[in-house]
């Protein structure tokens, strides 16, 4: 909610400011806008479809119980890969986390979880590969990978 | 048409898939549906402002601008202001990759734009909160600075490898 106020008051904020400046400029930065989410599309689509698809086949329960105790030395393995290709809201893993931790999930587990479900999206590449071009892509989600790991050595040593 | 279709190829192919399993897994493709109109309501509210900023940027903001905000002479004040940027409540992080690749094209240092995304994914006020509330603030302290310090090697290893002709043209 507070994402949605913040984002239109700037909006509006910006438009406004626009509209008053030049009607011609803002009309040429709506065929911009309408252009880049028109290119957009079809990966947004895919996007929403495929978390669909990820999701109903590993619901939070599923989740669960590959990351819980009863994984043992798989969890982490698992969290990584789960971390890597769903996409599920950052306000929704954290409970899943903390329950995850309290019923004995490893740190290490639950943070190689949460950074890669963070900072690693196999699912928004091709639309990262479209905005940024392929080799960005893939350096910045191979090294966040990697990083992922190196956190949850770190914290698994340290807490 | 034809064009058409191939264009919109992936999302096709999605829905038949989505088809298929209403058809074999009938509880599976519930659920998969539930989640992704959820996703459509949330993309339906978040990306017509971020695309129409994206374009106010484009016109508005000139190329010196950027370069002296964050682009390649602009040391730590470029890290902070890129870092801030990040954080401001503004969505899932693929909402950020237009927005990322228009501040490259138009000067942004490389490394500057990997702690823009790394904060906008990772380093949330709300996101915070919710994190420290689950999970503790030690965890939560902890988790932030290896995230930032993590954020800030990968721009600089992304930084000697990627150059402008790495980046998608613009259309």
């Amino acid at each position: 909610m507070v994402t949605i106020i913040t984002i239109y008051a700037f909006l509006v904020v910006c438009l406004a400011l626009s509209i008053w400046k030049s009607r011609e400029k803002t009309t040429q930065a709506f065929n911009l806008s309408a252009k880049a989410l028109w290119n957009m599309a079809p990966n947004l689509l895919a996007i929403v479809g495929l978390v669909g698809l990820i999701l109903g086949v590993l619901p939070p329960e599923t989740i669960s119980s590959l990351l819980g105790v009863e994984a043992g030395a798989a969890a982490p393995i698992a969290a990584a890969i789960i971390g890597s290709i769903t996409l599920i809201p950052a306000l929704v893993s954290f409970p899943l986390a903390g329950s995850l931790l309290d019923s004995g999930a490893t740190v290490i587990t639950i943070t190689v979880f949460i950074t890669t479900l963070l900072m690693v999206g196999t699912v928004t590449a091709p639309m990262e590969i479209k905005a940024l071009g392929k080799k960005f892509t893939l350096l910045r989600n191979g090294l966040s990978f990697i990083a992922a790991l190196i956190i949850a050595t770190v914290m698994g040593v340290i807490l | 048409m034809m064009s058409m279709i191939k264009k919109f190829k992936a999302p096709l192919i999605l829905a038949l898939i989505y088809l298929g399993l209403a058809i074999w897994l009938p509880s599976t493709a519930q659920r998969s549906a539930a989640v992704a109109v959820n996703y459509i309501g949330e993309m339906a509210l978040i990306i017509p402002p971020v695309f129409i900023l994206m374009g106010l940027l484009q016109v508005w903001i000139p190329k010196e601008k950027i370069t002296a905000l964050i682009g390649k002479d602009t040391g730590l004040k470029g890290m902070l202001i890129s870092f801030f940027m990040g954080t401001i409540p503004t969505g899932p992080l693929y909402v950020a990759f237009p927005l990322a690749g228009s501040l490259l094209q138009k000067g942004a240092r490389t490394s500057n734009i990997v702690i823009f995304l790394g904060a906008w994914a990772a380093i949330k006020v709300p996101q915070l909160i919710a994190e420290t509330q689950f999970l503790g603030p030690s965890y939560t302290a902890l988790r932030f600075v290896l995230t930032l310090l993590a954020v800030i090697v990968i721009g600089r290893i992304m930084e000697k490898r990627i150059t402008i002709k790495d980046l998608p043209k613009i259309e």
